[in-house]
């Protein structure tokens, strides 16, 4: 967890893109969950933070 | 005996213009030939993307090509967010992407498993299963509706054979609860070979000294499976999955064909969705709104994808 911390502070792309992944994975259960459509409506915006997020991410440091 | 067409052109070549191209370097050459593929790309693929981006930012209707264009700013990706239909459109689409691949990936592993064992007929089993993947979704969108027949149809008939349930008592693409079903039964049967060919890759991949040496070790079939088969063959079952799922989210042909979107919208999927707001109902900004909608979350999908599987590979 501290390494993860650290390389999120010292701007490394590895957790980085895990932050973006996880955003991006977020958002498409939103999108497409039966339960609540306030997660629906909120879904394209995380899944678009979370895409435009990975790009610029993959140009990070290792 | 007639010349090579390379010493044909060469000759026919102006000499003015041979000097020029002999000036060249490797680079501008390589440039020259790769331009035309740019353009191509950018006129078909970047042109309509950022059109249709700029477009889901208006009310343009295309069947009112002289009526004032207005800027609606977010309005159109408001309503779609806020939309019940879509958002059913949606589950019905996870649905079918969720299904059509846990079967394709399993019964798709499976067949490869079986057909990588050497037996006699081999090739002619290969050549069977692989067949449904050759047929036009449109055939098999109709055939299935013939063998979804409640009346004549096969399948009801086999599934009244063996359940005991009489054939004429219910409809698989008639049914609520059956159609979604109905659609995910036809696209794993016209898929699987597709995945099962992809594994066969992987398997026949795999070295044979592999697994003697684990024999050697005295590892079980049960170990060696987990240990050398599984870990060898993810990166193909994960290619597999990233081409189907793809697809899927996107499939449409099929299921026009099979239940055109039916009953109600209960199969309706977002490319069915889709192309009614476009060319139905013609409202040509929202749909681009609803296309850039789609577009982000499989862009989004395939990237973090793309990632996992270059990390399995490096394993």
């Amino acid at each position: 967890m501290k390494r993860f911390l650290v390389g999120l502070a010292r701007l490394r792309r590895g957790p980085w893109e895990m932050v973006a992944s996880v955003l991006i994975a977020l958002g498409v259960v939103m999108l497409m969950q039966p339960f609540a459509l306030w997660a629906f409506t909120w879904s394209f915006l995380v899944t678009l933070v979370g895409t435009v997020m990975f790009i610029i991410v993959s140009h990070f440091p290792e | 005996m007639p010349k090579p067409v390379i010493e044909r052109v060469a000759k026919a070549t102006p000499a003015s213009f041979a000097r020029r191209v002999r000036g060249f370097s490797d680079r501008t050459i390589a440039w020259i030939f790769v331009t035309p593929t740019i353009f191509l790309l950018l006129a078909i693929n970047i042109f309509p993307l950022i059109w249709t981006i700029r477009l889901s930012f208006t009310n343009f209707r295309v069947n009112r090509i002289n009526a004032d264009v207005k800027f609606v700013g977010l309005r159109n990706y408001e309503r779609i967010l806020s939309d019940p239909d879509i958002w059913q459109t949606m589950q019905a689409t996870a649905h079918f992407l969720f299904w059509t691949l846990f079967f394709q990936v399993l019964i798709g592993f499976a067949l490869a498993w079986l057909i990588n064992r050497k037996f006699r007929g081999n090739d002619l089993w290969t050549t069977l299963i692989v067949l449904p993947m050759m047929l036009s979704p449109a055939v098999v969108g109709n055939f299935w509706r013939f063998l979804y027949q409640p009346q004549i149809g096969l399948f009801n008939y086999v599934v009244g054979f063996f359940t005991g349930a009489d054939p004429a008592s219910f409809s698989m693409i008639g049914d609520v609860s059956l159609a979604p079903w109905a659609i995910v039964i036809v696209d794993t049967w016209m898929w699987t070979p597709f995945v099962m060919l992809i594994c066969l890759a992987g398997l026949r991949s795999i070295p044979d000294y592999l697994y003697e040496a684990a024999a050697v070790d005295r590892a079980s079939k049960w170990r060696q499976f987990w240990t050398i088969t599984v870990p060898m063959i993810l990166p193909f079952l994960m290619l597999a999955v990233l081409f189907r799922g793809i697809e899927n989210f996107k499939m449409f042909d099929l299921v026009v064909q099979l239940t055109g979107g039916g009953p109600g919208s209960t199969t309706e999927l977002t490319s069915i969705n889709l192309k009614r707001e476009a060319f139905e109902k013609w409202r040509t900004g929202y749909a681009s709104a609803y296309a850039v909608i789609l577009f982000v979350t499989v862009f989004g999908l395939a990237s973090i994808y793309v990632k996992a599987l270059n990390r399995v590979k490096e394993r």
